[in-house]
């Protein structure tokens, strides 16, 4: 990096200096030419090979929950990663940013995928076993896809908007569908769950409706237009869309057919006494959160500002966002940029004119089923002082001081 | 309601025309929108009772087809034994559950080697879980907190888990025989067994947990449904 073009360069600050000289510090550039930057970047044979983002963008995830502790490597034992939200745009999270999410340690197996199968078994007709070659034979889907952790909840104490909701982001998949593996299997009458199962240490496996394996479960290798990476789940990750991220079991070696739940280690920890807790425990609810201006950020000035945000729902499509600029008491639909995907992020905008008094944002998604993102106030009346149980859908105020910084509001 | 372009949107269960309208009668094999009273109704029929025909045929044909075979026959039969090798899912009624027995005598032995440095000596807990109740009496043994051999349903979770999962970072290399002895220690020292069971394939699924009956029903899930039915948010 900062390699110069000397020739060019010398030239450009002989030109400088002579025209400093005449005219006493302005430098007047040739007829229809700007400046050129002083420095370049050098190509060398790994730029040529693979990319990399200009060295002044600095977004990067962080360890969640914040403060975690660091061990026994730099990922720490509570090896979650939070994504920055707050600099995202568009709908698709960088792979490099995908938040990341393990039951264990920071164990990411380095797994040589000529070696890596897929073995289908118990209630059906032919048990399989796939290469990741086979697979690549098979028919394919893209679809962009949001996993969100079911323990991105939004608390008092978070500061950025990276640390109340940075354990969602979204990707496009591409891979099998898991209805056309599991019918070149051919599922008896008595398979009504799937136990996934995959490679980590402790082989993540979770109970999954045969319903919803058959509906829009994905045997996914491509993320963003290349492999999936190591931290997602190379060579292959289930995905279950719009279910809580546990489900979307990582490193995918085993899709056993079974006639019932079949309370694995997951699902032990997923299950409560509660039939309602238990219910909210499956489904990521309609969710939005304005990413700018969110926590953390400062608004320079009063004046002309493009409100921007992600909404998402386990339910399907995200239909309608609804933004507030006065704390909730007047609503105006956004605007959903580019086509709202089924259990996808959706980016939604509206321009906004801030006239330097303290005020409070916020944003509230219906999905395709009708169903509208609850007030904190909501749930907790609902829910009778419990909190929500399994993934908080809350809304997210953000409240602008007068000064232009921008602080998480929740109570 | 906007309508995603790339992937259709889900239909409401019980609305099957997609033509604009759908009311009550309204199928593919009788569209409403089909102006029968202008025809000679008998025609109607009979035309209408070939088209069932050759859709009950093209049923049949496909059904069969799709029961008979795979339709790419890409991919493998692994062997009875591989499929042995690699299935360490264990059922609540413990299907799978391996050869071997071990009990809480044997098990001490290997929790103080493989487990005592992170579960702490005592099973209160290190860099690891707690894996012991605590020395109280709730009304309810759930209350006992989310202490794997005392909350878990079945005592099958409980071997599933270490045989999948333990000792960290060694993952799979205990035996059969350790594992149903680690089984019984755990099960012994949170008073769910006594010291002298033998916990082997047989013994263990029967085994009254605690919260055999505390966990909720498992809810049905069908494509399209609101995150929790009766939930107005």
């Amino acid at each position: 990096m900062g390699s110069t073009r000397p020739d060019r360069r010398g030239f450009l600050k002989g030109g400088a200096a002579l025209a400093g000289g005449l005219t006493l510090g302005a430098t007047e550039p040739a007829f229809g030419q700007l400046p050129n930057p002083d420095t370049y970047i050098k190509g060398t044979d790994d730029l040529i090979a693979y990319g990399v983002r200009s060295q002044h963008v600095t977004s990067v995830r962080i360890a969640h929950p914040p403060g975690s502790q660091a061990s026994p490597d730099a990922f720490g034992k509570v090896f979650h990663v939070a994504s920055p939200l707050q600099d995202s745009v568009g709908m698709i999270t960088p792979s490099s940013l995908h938040f990341v999410g393990t039951t264990r340690g920071s164990f990411v197996p380095d797994i040589d995928p000529r070696e890596h199968r897929l073995m289908f078994h118990g209630l059906v007709d032919r048990p399989l076993v796939f290469t990741m070659e086979d697979l690549r034979r098979l028919p394919s889907v893209t679809r962009p896809h949001f996993i969100e952790c079911a323990g991105n909840r939004s608390r008092t104490q978070h500061k950025t908007v990276q640390e109340s909701h940075g354990m969602t982001s979204c990707a496009e998949w591409t891979g099998v569908l898991l209805s056309t593996l599991l019918r070149e299997a051919g599922v008896k009458d008595a398979g009504k769950w799937i136990v996934a199962e995959g490679v980590e240490e402790v082989k993540g496996a979770s109970s999954i409706p045969m319903e919803k394996a058959m509906d829009d479960c994905m045997v996914a290798y491509g993320m963003n237009g290349e492999a999936v990476r190591p931290q997602n789940g190379f060579p292959l990750r289930l995905l279950v869309p719009g279910f809580e991220g546990i489900f979307n079991s990582k490193y995918l070696r085993r899709i056993k057919v079974v006639d019932r739940y079949y309370m694995t280690y997951n699902d032990f920890g997923h299950l409560t006494r509660d039939p309602d807790r238990a219910a909210l425990g499956y489904q990521i609810g309609p969710k939005s959160v304005i990413t700018f201006p969110s926590a953390g950020q400062q608004l320079p000035d009063r004046g002309a500002y493009q409100i921007s945000g992600l909404a998402w729902s386990g339910g399907g499509a995200i239909g309608r966002v609804e933004v507030s600029t006065d704390g909730g008491r007047r609503w105006m639909d956004a605007q959903i940029q580019g086509t709202a995907h089924r259990m996808a992020h959706t980016r939604f905008t509206l321009q906004w004119n801030w006239d330097g008094n303290e005020t409070e944002l916020m944003s509230r998604s219906t999905d395709e089923l009708g169903q509208v993102q609850p007030t904190r106030a909501q749930i907790t009346e609902f829910f009778d002082s419990r909190g929500v149980p399994g993934q908080d859908n809350s809304i997210q105020p953000w409240r602008i001081a007068s000064d232009g910084s921008v602080h998480n509001a929740i109570a | 309601m906007r309508s995603p372009r790339g992937f259709p949107t889900r239909r409401p269960r019980g609305q099957r025309c997609r033509v604009g309208h759908s009311p009550p009668g309204c199928s593919l094999l009788a569209p409403c929108h089909a102006d029968a009273s202008s025809e000679n109704r008998s025609a109607f029929l009979l035309r209408r009772a070939g088209v069932l025909g050759v859709l009950a045929f093209l049923t049949l044909v496909v059904g069969t087809a799709a029961a008979q075979g795979p339709t790419y026959g890409v991919g493998r039969t692994p062997t009875e034994e591989e499929i042995r090798a690699w299935d360490i899912s264990i059922s609540p009624t413990g299907e799978e559950l391996p050869p071997g027995q071990g009990t809480f005598e044997e098990g001490q032995l290997v929790y103080r080697r493989q487990c005592a440095a992170c579960h702490g000596v005592d099973a209160s807990g290190g860099s690891g879980p707690r894996l012991v109740k605590r020395d109280i009496e709730p009304e309810h043994p759930w209350d006992f907190g989310r202490i794997l051999p005392i909350r878990a349903p079945y005592a099958t979770v409980v071997w599933d888990y270490i045989n999948r999962g333990m000792p960290l970072n060694r993952e799979g290399t205990l035996t059969a025989d350790q594992v149903y002895a680690l089984t019984a220690y755990l099960l012994s020292i949170n008073d769910v067994i006594p010291e002298d069971m033998v916990l082997d394939a047989e013994s263990l699924p029967k085994i009254q947990m605690p919260n055999r009956d505390a966990f909720a029903r498992v809810p049905d899930w069908q494509p399209g449904q609101p995150r929790l039915p009766g939930y107005p948010h």
